[in-house]
């Protein structure tokens, strides 16, 4: 996986000791504006739309895969981050920056399990009982 | 646009998607449980944590090392198309407890797995869930080999509250695993009716 800092743009010297390596693919960044929105399994969709991602120069190779894997069937936070072999905390910068281009939207954070609907909680015990 | 259909064909559906956390001590069988239902291979996330996330550590000796990693093995399980249920092991150590915060927001409920031979090692996780409001129940993993005990010594021994379920599993076993789900989704639903009774009288 190229994890590279794009082109030349080396902020850092040795003197800033060990960097970590996963979020050089942020450059750097360990937070993003629309984070708070980003739980473990909210989805991320790919816009129908997002076709031409690949002229877009200012997206990684992360980005674009991230593009890619939520094209057919959304997947979560939890499972890009899996999948990408990368921290929650960068893929959640990754996925804030595809938020920010709409290329992706993500789902709506999940209520907590009190204001869940009743029904949406018996449609869970009437699946998990037909698997 | 005609039935929302894109050039591309059909948009994906996007399901709901909710969390039951399964929490327990090292070794009691929580990726094995989160395995024995989960349609894919548990899957293992992680997390990066810096210095700052962990004031506590004593670094001395390490002092190149500025970040720890944290696991979580979770799975997932597509109850319907549009409902979708992901599991998460949370991760053993105690130092990581703040990451459970994040687990926890919107869980749905948790399954406190335990070994009646190392009860001590459930006692965290049964306050943690207590102190946050969060339903959980207490599913007993029954080892080969290990004396059982009724679920009411259990109870006492952990001195829960009698609205916390206790039940026998074994987290090998896909149907015993699916049973404690229910329970839990069960519970959560009482909890929830419970508390409406609560707010509104």
């Amino acid at each position: 996986m190229s994890g590279d800092v794009q082109g030349n743009d080396h902020w850092f010297d040795d003197d800033a000791g060990p960097v970590v390596r996963p979020y050089a693919m942020t450059r750097g960044r360990t937070s993003h504006a629309v984070q708070h929105r980003l739980d473990l399994i909210a989805l991320v969709v790919t816009e129908p739309h997002a076709d031409d991602t690949e002229a877009d120069g200012s997206l990684s190779p992360e980005h674009l895969h991230i593009v890619e894997l939520c094209r057919d069937s959304p997947q979560s936070v939890a499972e890009l981050a899996a999948e990408l072999d990368l921290p929650i905390g960068v893929v959640r910068v990754l996925v804030g920056d595809l938020v920010d281009g709409e290329l992706v939207h993500v789902t709506r954070p999940v209520p907590p399990a009190e204001l869940v609907d009743e029904s949406i909680l018996r449609d869970v015990i009437n699946g998990l009982r037909a698997l | 646009m005609i039935l929302g259909r894109s050039e591309r064909g059909k948009p994906p559906v996007e399901p709901v998607t909710l969390k039951i956390l399964v929490a327990g001590g090292f070794g009691v069988g929580k990726t094995t449980c989160v395995g024995a239902v989960s349609e894919i291979r548990p899957l293992r996330t992680e997390e990066v944590l810096t210095e700052a996330g962990r004031p506590v550590d004593d670094t001395r000796g390490v002092e190149s090392k500025h970040t720890t990693t944290v696991a979580m093995d979770f799975g997932r399980i597509t109850l319907r198309e549009d409902l979708v249920l992901y599991l998460f092991g949370t991760p053993g150590q105690h130092r990581f407890w703040f990451l459970w915060d994040e687990l926890a927001s919107g869980a749905l409920g948790a399954v406190v797995l335990v070994d009646t031979r190392r009860l001590e090692d459930c006692f965290a996780a049964v306050d943690y869930f207590e102190r946050r409001s969060i339903p959980f129940v207490v599913a007993v993993n029954c080892f080969e080999g290990a004396a059982r005990h009724p679920a009411e010594d259990v109870r006492q021994a952990l001195d829960l509250d009698p609205d916390v379920p206790v039940v026998l599993c074994d987290a090998r076993e896909r149907e015993s695993v699916k049973e404690v789900l229910v329970t839990v989704v069960r519970h959560a639903m009482t909890y929830a009716a419970d508390r409406d009774r609560s707010v509104t009288t």
